[in-house]
């Protein structure tokens, strides 16, 4: 952590932006037109990053949840927050960014499509597993609630997916890509995953001098 | 364990008062659905369906709610965590408990709601405690091991629902296509079985392995 301190603190930002400026002048000016959809499909290089974001922060709140169940440490227990309230935000992100793409391209906001439903429901998830840290506050017994919250979270995603699989049928999948799209796709996905790196670090970071604060403030309290 | 199991039913038994405020609660949520849905509508079974397991669940959400709230006073929860017990036969010893409190409420419950619906009634109703007990143990593990952690947080009526209904979605999908199947007189011994068995058994076993971390001190 400390070896990745001056690189997240010096370099990150800037290759942060440099990267979401590239994706974007990518997605506006170099990658052609979709011959179906129209302008309205480039919204797609934004939605599915988000997507893989949002999974990604959920596999690294399980991860992290069990190693803070195993072996106690205050730094799991941090990253599986952090994790969790990214990967929300890129959750509704994902589908917010959807819900328009689904207006322009099926004419509806909303349909329960199983991927549209399986989104929504770890969405609910994890937005449990958010409000029960914001609620219950911050302590060692809620950071093992919210940990047992996160394993038994991640135990239920393949029978969620396998039951909304089973109740809506299958849809649509992604077709052959032109050469341009997958290069555009694999800009907007870097980009997405500094963004994502960054934001962590950002939060991590916040929480960690919060906790120093609440020592200093205990120190002082011994003191006088 | 069964001590601890013979001393929530020995308590039930005398105060009778979870039993009987789940059963009255259940029976009036099927009643504002209906109200709500208008009588014709409730003589479809798909609905039929659905609304005995919202029912069910936020009837039996509110009284699994109760498994750790009476132990919370005058600190009973300490006394059971220093008896020479492993806290995961006290989880085990709560999730029996609330079975055999939901099973029985249930067993009231539904026959009700099946003639207020005027659903058809045939043999393969027979079928029918199957999935509910299935149903129940799946809902219980889940109820039981986050009451335990909704007792001691703030805003734990809240907490509660929040923390438990999004992860009973699967449950509550396989638990109402088998109902329905059974209502109107289909197969339904196919793959939403396997599902219902698949998320019993996955959450008994996590809440068994997990339960000890919850109440450690």
């Amino acid at each position: 952590m400390k070896k990745f301190a001056p690189f997240a603190d010096n370099v990150l930002p800037w290759l942060t932006c440099v990267s979401m400026i590239a994706a974007l002048a990518m997605i506006f000016l170099y990658v052609p037109t979709e011959r179906n959809l129209g302008v309205v499909q480039r919204i797609f290089y934004y939605h599915l990053p988000s997507a893989w974001n949002a999974f990604l922060g959920f596999f690294i709140v399980a991860g992290a949840s069990a190693s803070f169940l195993w072996k106690g440490e205050r730094r799991a227990d941090l990253i599986a927050h952090t994790s969790a309230e990214v990967g929300m935000l890129f959750c509704t992100l994902f589908i917010v960014t959807g819900s328009v793409w689904a207006k322009a391209s099926w004419g509806v906001w909303w349909t329960w499509d199983p991927r549209l439903t399986m989104t929504i429901v770890m969405w609910v998830v994890y937005a449990a597993y958010v409000l029960l840290r914001q609620i219950a506050g911050d302590n060692e017994q809620v950071a093992r609630y919210a940990a047992v919250l996160g394993i038994v979270g991640a135990l239920n995603i393949p029978l969620i997916y396998i039951a909304i699989r089973l109740w809506r049928g299958i849809h649509p999948k992604v077709e052959k890509m032109a050469p341009e799209m997958a290069w555009t796709l694999l800009v907007c996905t870097g980009a997405f995953l500094l963004f994502f790196v960054w934001l962590i670090w950002i939060r991590l970071r916040s929480m960690s001098l919060n906790d120093q604060v609440i020592d200093l403030r205990r120190q002082a309290l011994e003191m006088s | 364990m069964w001590a601890v199991l013979w001393k929530d039913v020995l308590l039930e038994l005398r105060t009778k008062e979870r039993l009987a405020s789940f059963f009255v609660l259940a029976v009036l949520i099927v009643l504002v659905f209906v109200f709500a849905l208008g009588p014709e509508q409730a003589e479809n079974p798909e609905i039929g369906a659905a609304l005995l397991w919202v029912g069910l669940l936020f009837a039996g959400m509110l009284s699994l709610q109760r498994t750790f709230l009476i132990e919370q006073e005058r600190g009973c929860l300490s006394g059971l965590l220093l008896c020479p017990i492993d806290p995961s036969e006290l989880f085990l010893a709560k999730l029996l408990g609330n079975i055999c409190f939901l099973s029985i409420v249930e067993a009231l419950v539904v026959p009700i709601t099946i003639l207020f619906f005027g659903l058809p009634i045939s043999w393969s109703l027979l079928a029918l405690p199957v999935v509910l007990l299935l149903g129940i143990i799946g809902f219980s593990a889940l109820g039981t091991l986050f009451s335990a952690i909704a007792v001691r947080t703030r805003a734990r009526e809240v907490i509660f629902p929040l923390l438990l209904l999004p992860l009973l979605i699967p449950l509550l999908l396989a638990a109402v296509q088998i109902t329905t199947a059974i209502l109107i007189g289909e197969d339904w011994t196919g793959i939403w079985l396997r599902v219902l068995v698949a998320f019993d058994v996955i959450f008994v076993v996590a809440g068994w392995l997990l339960f000890p971390q919850v109440v450690y001190e």
